[in-house]
């Protein structure tokens, strides 16, 4: 990856319980800034446990992070926060806050720990909601979103985060094919507004619109990562996730689809 | 649409802020001196006594109705939020039957006074808190929120038959009656320096939570979404919890168990206001006092006799809660 790195990570290794083999025994990534980079894999290959080490949520047990030549541990919670931002694959809240007031939270990172929100924080609300196109949701609660909804809503906060980092967790697992089309394309205007984006999916249609880099990961360990058209091949992808994969070129582009052969294995 | 937004809840704010006023002075006059259930504004500008009662009675019990309301409505707000369990109240998590058990450990055996009974509930209720906390943590069944109420009640219940041990070791006739007046809640007897016990713990705690109040909701959120958003979750929660135990244990201190103002006072603030803690929790301060001060007033006019203070409390705060919750919501979840 020629880019210069805004994250990278050196020899990272994690366990979340003691005695038990690490979640990733040696982890080594280099993430270019300005550009979109999807992480794929498996379930369990430890994908969300690499965001929360990103996001520095989980400290290692060795290795380290940088973020932007930095050490993690270099940054406040404060300065941090306003560089890296996360939107989690759902979450739950138990109280209906509007839309808005819901965004609005994304101000946080500038403001102090005694301040309201200003006019200011509105009008980036506001803007973050008007990104995504959901403006019209501003004023409904989010305990009556549909799931598709409330994901989208999760990327406004982030983005009105206004992070360079911003690191989404499965962000199309709940979207329709129309949201997944403008959450991608949202995506790639940021990028080209200079925002690094790191996003896990399993759906390989996504990454291959969306991303410029990939990473597969099995298992904890990263088993390739660079440009899209080399390394969203079927011979990777099949030693990543263990199965027959075809790919396809479709308009030039790579179109990841099971073979036929997966309805006659065993079991 | 801000203003659409935020203008009403300000109204609202300011209206419920006339609301307690008027509610204040309307209870000053309230009573049963001279005859139920007013005291007319002339023999207050000319009944020496009339005025000696308002100053040295009414006036204290009020302030620390007022502030009892507030400070169990903001407990209970704050643990909602912080647990993110619309049902938790300061009662559910060992917390009021801590600070019982405490108080009642202390007339028996530490010491009677205010202040040493005061210290000695709200250690208990500290410990109350911190044991149904890492109890539900060690549970190996259930979500978190079914965790943190079966801990609780088990807590809760604990402590509670630790209050009947006592009851019963206890001197039927000094100090029984003393125990049994917190196990009813009620502000009786409340003079100008119970009042004066209250404000340091209870003001300082009430701020604190007033001025982290936008903060809360960071708060409420999952922790890895409020750790991204530049939080320290676990001290932040802390710090807000202390606070409301605080002032939780400071109020049960003076004025026994008293249920349900903080459950039912949190929902009644959000129906109001929405969910957004910086309009909600100022809603609930005051209507936390509004219900206080009627409820104490009700328990110390309505009947010849005092009504023990707990009792009317739950018997309104159930009668409202029913009424709540057979209303349709504003939005009604999926």
């Amino acid at each position: 990856m020629s880019a210069p790195a805004l994250i990278s990570l050196a020899r990272l290794r994690f366990g979340y319980e003691s005695g038990r083999p690490p979640v990733l025994p040696d982890l080594s990534l280099e993430i270019p800034a300005g550009t979109i980079t999807a992480i794929l894999g498996p379930n369990g290959a430890g994908k969300t446990t690499l965001l929360h080490l990103m996001l520095g949520l989980l400290t290692p047990l060795g290795g380290e992070v940088r973020v932007a030549g930095r050490p993690l541990a270099g940054y406040s919670r404060r300065e941090l926060s306003q560089l890296v931002a996360l939107a989690p694959q759902s979450e739950h809240i138990p109280f209906d806050f509007s839309v808005l007031e819901y965004v609005l939270l994304g101000r946080s990172p500038y403001l102090g720990m005694l301040e309201m929100p200003g006019a200011a924080d509105y009008r980036l609300a506001r803007e973050a909601l008007d990104q995504l196109e959901l403006k019209p949701l501003a004023d409904r609660p989010v305990t009556a979103l549909s799931g598709g909804e409330r994901q989208m809503v999760m990327l406004a906060r982030a983005l009105a985060q206004q992070a360079r980092l911003l690191l989404l967790d499965e962000p199309t697992s709940h979207l329709d094919l129309s949201n997944k089309g403008r959450l991608l394309r949202t995506l790639g205007r940021l990028a080209e507004r200079g925002a690094t984006i790191i996003f896990t999916t399993h759906d390989p249609e996504a990454a291959a619109l969306a991303a410029r880099y990939v990473v597969l990961m099995r298992a904890g360990q990263v088993i390739d990562s660079g440009p899209l058209e080399t390394v969203l091949s079927a011979e990777r992808l099949c030693a990543t996730y263990h199965t027959t994969v075809r790919v396809e070129h479709i308009d030039g582009r790579p179109v990841v689809l099971l073979d036929q052969s997966v309805m006659r294995g065993p079991g | 649409m801000t203003a659409s937004a935020r203008l009403p809840a300000r109204g609202i704010l300011a209206g419920l802020g006339l609301g307690l006023l008027g509610v204040f002075i309307l209870s000053i006059l309230f009573g049963r001196y001279p005859a139920p259930y007013w005291i007319p504004l002339d023999l207050l500008g000319s009944d020496e006594m009339a005025q000696r009662l308002v100053w040295s009675l009414r006036l204290p019990r009020l302030v620390s109705a007022l502030l009892l309301g507030a400070a169990l409505a903001t407990a209970g707000a704050v643990m909602q939020m912080i647990f993110r369990n619309p049902l938790v109240e300061p009662g559910f998590l060992g917390v009021t039957q801590g600070a019982a058990f405490g108080a009642a450990l202390s007339i028996l055996w530490i010491g009677s006074s205010l202040l040493v009974t005061q210290a000695v509930a709200m250690l208990f209720a500290l410990l109350g808190l911190t044991f149904s906390y890492s109890l539900a943590r060690h549970i190996r069944y259930g979500g978190w929120v079914l965790r943190l109420v079966l801990a609780g009640i088990a807590v809760s219940a604990l402590f509670s038959s630790g209050v009947g041990v006592l009851k019963y070791l206890a001197d039927p006739l000094t100090q029984l009656p003393e125990i049994t007046f917190w196990l009813l809640g009620g502000l009786w007897g409340v003079t100008w320096r119970d009042t004066l016990y209250l404000l340091p713990v209870v003001l300082p705690g009430l701020l604190v939570i007033f001025l982290m109040r936008w903060r809360l909701n960071l708060l409420s959120l999952n922790d890895e979404t409020a750790f991204s958003l530049g939080t320290a979750p676990g001290r932040e929660r802390t710090v807000l919890l202390i606070a409301a135990v605080a002032a939780t244990a400071a109020v049960t201190a003076v004025a026994g168990v008293v249920g349900w103002v903080g459950l039912i006072v949190p929902h009644l603030a959000r129906r109001l206001c929405g969910a957004n803690a910086q309009f909600t929790l100022p809603a609930a301060m005051l209507i936390g006092g509004i219900f206080a001060v009627v409820c104490d007033d009700l328990a110390r006019a309505l009947l010849p006799g005092e009504i023990p203070l707990g009792i009317l409390t739950a018997f309104l705060g159930a009668l409202l809660f029913l009424a709540l919750m057979m209303r349709p919501a504003f939005a009604a979840p999926e």
